[in-house]
């Protein structure tokens, strides 16, 4: 699949993320290899526990202790970011990783305005004066589509709605043209008619200023919308990497097509909805060989006593033993 | 033991009957402010004239966005707020006016409740086995304690979990688990009616898809009702027979889920069917919803739906929307009542053209 790589923008090798208990190191992801390029659209999708936001928070330098980066390398713009200390990473974040979380709530402080916040955010990291930041800061709350922004640049967060504030925490993202743009569920917390606001917005937004994302949601719907080519992570690891309209319609690895297959659909109309049995593994309790043997309908030998590699077939990235190291699937 | 005399409901038995129900709530500041500032006191128009009825073995479900009232109805069915008007009848009883306990608490025994967060519902002190036993004994339903263990041993078997875990406290549990041990709770009383607030929306979609299965099988098994609360359509499509969509504290469209989904009349169903990402991907384009929705406190007059509406006219700015037939469906809208009387008058003249001939 190295068609269209020129120079990734973000190259992850075989990062591992450790948390250090009583009982030894926890590993909570292992193995966990991809590339995003410049401009592109990047989905991590699994269920909750399966290591994606931690993905996340690790390519920033976000990992609360007592996680840490246990192996593995990031590399990001041709540089390695994942070894930086405090002060170094903390130049990268914000100007050239924007980060955009869950619930808005919490990523916005409510003792400032919003413009403060946006005005201090693009101070800190371009030189312009302070007058040249505020007009910055409205044009951005205009292209994000706050209605008039001239008197809502001086509101404090909690005088926006949930979407609004939503709004506020894309602008913030993108306002000193970020290269990245790590998107956390962005639309979790959000009705679905402001979802799919925000969901356009982010698509448009994206597309203009070329920026890439990482979009982390446990909704398939979101990614299916959004993203160029999509990650499927399960206890840790990535199953499966592809472009998006293939794993959604045809996934390879058996976990990714059961959780296709447990989504209901508007489309058609079943007695009954696919589902996987049992349901994810607790971190301390990793079943040896493939995590996912024990629930999975299609398991031999081999998966429950080696764990497998992501290979590639076609452009596409898999982890399961199903499919042969070459040639077709 | 007969947990269910009723195993084949006649499908057009009716449940429950809910009519003109009403609800507001105090949002006023306290006196002094208000003697203060001079204001007068506020309320919050949660739910208005709402009317459904629910068949026996079948399954209603609300849809709305947070804010529009549907949770606010479940905790009146249910008993957990008093309506200020309307009626509630369950199999012919009003609840609404019901006062005394005694009269009360067998129609309560009849009908259960599962909520949305599994971490919040159960007691993390309690043993599980406990925690489903409880209505079996706040009920007096069996007084010998190894039929309650019997039963309760039943019960977890019944919604896929071993006896063994009846030892156990809700923390060992995973989310999935400890929704299916809510279920068990709710069937101990053996009620013949569940509310079910938005159940899964706290759930992975795997484990969505093994709730809403059970769910499913139980109703099948059992002849359960559902009232069905949830925001996520996919999820409704899957498991109504009927729907209601809500919108600031009014239903706007409620009728046969088919139809609905189908052929949907509803300016605001029509967006709110348009908003789903499009999961299979089949390109269709959308454009989603402008606006946001109002605050309930200070509602928009006329249709609450005017100023994101497409189809928004003068009427609609100044006149509330009746329900009103519209094909199977009940349709509060203007637009979509004119248009319909203007199809059903162009389909009165194309059928029958001979009656108009003749009287020229």
């Amino acid at each position: 699949m190295n068609t269209i790589m020129a120079e990734p923008l973000l190259e992850i090798e075989q990062l591992r993320i450790e948390f250090e208990t009583r009982r030894g190191p926890l590993v909570a992801v292992s193995d966990v290899s991809f590339t995003v390029q410049p401009g592109e659209v990047f989905g991590i999708v699994g269920e909750s526990g399966a290591g994606k936001s931690l993905t996340g928070q690790a390519i920033i330098g976000l990992l609360d202790p007592p996680g840490r980066i246990a192996a593995g390398k990031i590399i990001f713009d041709g540089r390695r970011i994942d070894n930086l200390t405090y002060n170094e990473i903390r130049k990268i974040r914000g100007k050239d990783i924007g980060m955009i979380f869950q619930d808005p709530l919490t990523s916005l402080n409510p003792l400032y305005t919003v413009g403060q916040q946006l005005v201090e955010t693009i101070l800190t990291h371009t030189s312009v004066t302070r007058k040249q930041a505020y007009e910055k800061a409205i044009k951005l709350l205009s292209e994000v589509g706050i209605p008039a922004p001239e008197e809502r640049i001086d509101h404090y967060p909690h005088q926006f709605s949930g979407g609004m504030r939503q709004r506020v925490v894309i602008a913030l993202a993108l306002c000193v043209n970020p290269k990245l743009i790590i998107a956390d569920e962005p639309t979790t917390a959000l009705d679905v008619s402001i979802q799919a606001q925000i969901i356009d917005l982010l698509k448009r937004l994206c597309q203009k200023h070329g920026t890439a994302v990482i979009l982390i949601t446990h909704d398939m719907g979101v990614v299916a919308e959004l993203s160029d080519r999509v990650a499927v992570m399960y206890s840790g690891r990535m199953v499966e990497i592809g472009k998006v309209r293939r794993v959604v319609k045809h996934a390879l690895h058996p976990y990714a097509r059961g959780l296709m297959d447990s989504i209901p659909s508007i489309n058609k109309k079943s007695s009954e909805l696919k589902q996987i049995k049992g349901s994810m593994p607790r971190l301390t309790e990793i079943p040896q060989g493939c995590s996912f043997h024990p629930r999975c309908p299609e398991a031999f030998d081999q998966c429950r006593k080696e764990t497998p590699d992501l290979i590639d077939i076609d452009g596409t990235s898999i982890a399961c033993w199903l499919y042969p190291k070459e040639g077709k699937p | 033991m007969t947990f269910h005399p009723d195993k084949t409901p006649k499908i057009n038995d009716i449940l429950l009957k809910v009519s003109g129900l009403k609800h507001s709530f105090d949002v006023s500041k306290p006196l002094f402010n208000r003697l203060l500032e001079g204001q007068p006191r506020q309320f919050l128009k949660a739910v208005r004239n709402i009317d459904f009825t629910i068949r026996k073995g079948q399954t209603y479900a609300l849809v709305g966005e947070s804010g529009c009232g549907k949770s606010t109805v479940a905790n009146l069915v249910v008993g957990l707020d008093r309506p200020d008007a309307g009626k509630i009848e369950f199999s012919g009883v009003n609840l609404a006016a019901l006062t005394r306990r005694s009269q009360i608490v067998p129609l309560r025994r009849r009908m259960a409740m599962i909520f949305q967060d599994p971490h919040a519902s159960l007691n993390p002190r309690w043993r599980v086995y406990d925690i489903i036993s409880e209505p079996i004994r706040s009920f007096k339903l069996l007084k010998d304690k190894t039929a309650i263990v019997q039963r309760t041993a039943q019960l977890l078997n019944e919604v896929g979990l071993s006896p063994e875990d009846g030892k156990k406290f809700p923390h060992e549990f995973s989310g999935g688990q400890r929704q299916r041990i809510s279920i068990a709770r709710a069937l101990a009383s053996e009620p013949e009616f569940i509310i079910c607030d938005e159940p899964t929306s706290a759930l992975d979609v795997s484990v969505q898809a093994q709730i809403l299965n059970l769910m499913k099988r139980l109703q099948q098994r059992l002849g359960l009702s559902y009232l069905f609360i949830s925001h996520d359509l996919a999820v409704v499509h899957h498991m109504a027979h009927q729907v209601g969509v809500m919108y600031l504290g009014r239903l706007c469209e409620t009728g046969p889920a088919d139809s609905i989904f189908n052929n949907p009349a509803h300016p605001y169903t029509r967006m709110l069917l348009d908003t789903i990402p499009d999961v299979e991907m089949t390109g269709r384009t959308r454009k989603p919803m402008a606006g946001e929705i109002p605050n309930p406190i200070n509602p928009p007059p006329g249709c609450a739906f005017h100023p994101r509406c497409p189809l928004a006219t003068a009427i609609c700015r100044k006149v509330v929307p009746e329900l009103t037939h519209i094909d199977d469906a009940q349709v509060a809208c203007h637009a979509a009542a004119a248009e319909f009387n203007q199809r059903s008058a162009k389909k009165f003249y194309n059928t029958k053209p001979d009656k108009f001939i003749s009287i020229s």
